[in-house]
């Protein structure tokens, strides 16, 4: 069952009463296909305050190595906290369809 | 060996559920299903079951908590009438998609508006899509009967769904009957324990109710469209283990004085006993008429009512409900949809009555059969008449 993936389940792949028996498969989830804007970021102006990250209601914005902050765009909705709660402006949305 | 004894069939009922050792019922009351959970909360209290008794505050609220304790592999319980089955209306599709097997006593009662408490088969007929088996009893034996079968059935492995066992409110839930109860090692021995294949538990855990997009959900509703039209023969087979371990049988569609008949009249729950009354006087006219009674209403017996009907010239069914601006009573609506492939197939003509418990007397059913042969000798289509309405 684990080797299919949603569009390839036929109706007798379904468990009984659709009951999901892998525990934590909510992750395999692509929240990120919702999306509409995605951020983008100014790292010249970021301080590393990490306001975005703790607001993010997903929550999926990680620490990089070099300690800036970015949204993981797999699980990302698009909803613009991040750019709305962030001091310095760093982060701006953009339509998707934007290069 | 069971006995004899005087009793009213909601706490036939009631014994049914201690009888099958329920573990949880969550229950509200409601006319006429009330003396059902008053008389088990009292079984409970005494000691004499080893159950919770649940009381919630509604019947939403009843049926979800239900949910949860079928969820776990605890063996569940519930009633209500009417209003409350309305009340109960989201969680009844959450029971049965989830496929777990509550087993809950419906007491047939009117919808209001107008404020009605008494019976007919609205609230039924209102649920007919939620997924759940329906199994409509005509006395108060067989309501105490379908309790006990209702357990063996929602519970065996090939069937896994909830069932509602239907009684008309008063004209049955209401009776002194005498009846044959059962021993409990009886029914210990015809009700397995019961085991759902993947209950909550910390130690095993899953996701019951989990969405599903638009990518699942057709799937799903597949699935359990062919598991409820595959539990018949499940359903069958515990009605004929039942028949010989007691000696009642029941089968999904029943018939009296059917044979040669001309004209069969359709009915589902205990309007179907008056009615034998009005099919013996004819018959003792010379007039070949019987009987068909609908036990089983989900899953659907296409095939058993096809057989059962094969032969007759005309067919009247009796709806105890009516659906606004549509065909009329919905059992007849269902009944001529399961005919219309039918090379040869009788005129059937819709007949609705007993609303918001109107009593019809077997004198009313004669009139019915009349008037189906009269229909039918003028040819005419009609889609469905209302009886004893005052003009």
């Amino acid at each position: 069952m684990a080797a299919k993936t949603e569009h390839e389940l036929t109706w007798r792949d379904l468990e009984i009463g659709c009951i999901v028996t892998e525990p934590g498969n909510a992750s395999s989830y692509q929240t990120g296909d919702w999306r509409s804007q995605r951020p983008t970021y100014d790292t010249a102006k970021c301080i590393k305050c990490g306001l975005c990250a703790v607001n993010c209601p997903e929550p999926c914005i990680h620490e990089t190595e070099e300690g800036f902050y970015k949204a993981d765009l797999y699980y990302c909705k698009g909803c613009g906290t991040c750019a709305r709660v962030c001091p310095k402006s760093v982060i701006t949305m953009v339509q998707e369809e934007e290069k | 060996m069971s006995k004899r004894v005087g009793i009213e069939a909601s706490f036939a009922v009631a014994e049914a559920a201690k009888l099958a050792r329920v573990e949880v019922v969550a229950a509200y009351p409601i006319t006429p299903q009330t003396h059902i959970v008053e008389r088990f909360s009292e079984l409970v209290a005494d000691g004499e079951v080893d159950a919770e008794f649940v009381c919630v505050e509604s019947e939403h609220s009843a049926l979800s908590a239900c949910l949860g304790s079928s969820a776990t592999g605890a063996r569940t319980f519930t009633a209500t009438a009417g209003q409350g089955l309305e009340l109960m209306h989201e969680v009844l599709y959450v029971a049965s998609s989830a496929r777990l097997p509550i087993v809950m006593a419906v007491v047939n009662r009117a919808l209001s508006g107008p404020l009605n408490v008494w019976g007919d088969h609205s609230d039924a007929m209102a649920t007919r899509d939620c997924g759940w088996i329906q199994i409509f009893c005509t006395d108060g034996q067989e309501a105490f009967d379908q309790t006990i079968c209702a357990f063996r059935i929602a519970e065996d492995a090939k069937v896994l769904f909830p069932v509602m066992v239907h009684l008309d409110g008063f004209h049955v839930s209401h009776v002194v009957e005498p009846m044959f109860l059962m021993e409990q090692n009886e029914v210990d021995a015809f009700i397995p324990p019961y085991k759902h294949p993947f209950p909550l538990h910390p130690d095993r855990p899953v996701t019951m109710g989990a969405f599903a997009g638009p990518a699942i959900y057709t799937e799903a509703r597949k699935a359990q469209e062919e598991a409820l039209k595959t539990s018949k023969s499940a359903i069958c087979a515990v009605w004929d283990e039942f028949g010989k371990r007691f000696g009642r049988r029941y089968t999904p569609v029943e018939t009296y004085r059917a044979e040669d008949a001309e004209l069969l009249l359709l009915i589902m729950g205990s309007f179907s006993q008056t009615a034998e009354i009005a099919v013996d006087a004819l018959r003792q006219k010379g007039k070949k008429v019987g009987l068909v009674r609908m036990r089983l209403w989900r899953p659907f017996p296409f095939e058993e009512l096809r057989q059962a009907v094969r032969g007759a010239k005309v067919l009247a069914v009796f709806d105890r409900c009516l659906s606004y601006g549509g065909s009329g009573g919905p059992v007849c609506g269902e009944v001529k949809a399961a005919l219309y492939d039918e090379k040869e197939r009788p005129a059937v003509f819709g007949f609705v009555g007993g609303l918001g418990g109107r009593d019809v007397f077997p004198e009313e059913f004669e009139r019915i059969i009349e008037r189906g042969f009269a229909l039918a000798d003028q040819g005419q289509e009609s889609t469905y008449e209302m009886i004893g309405v005052r003009e």
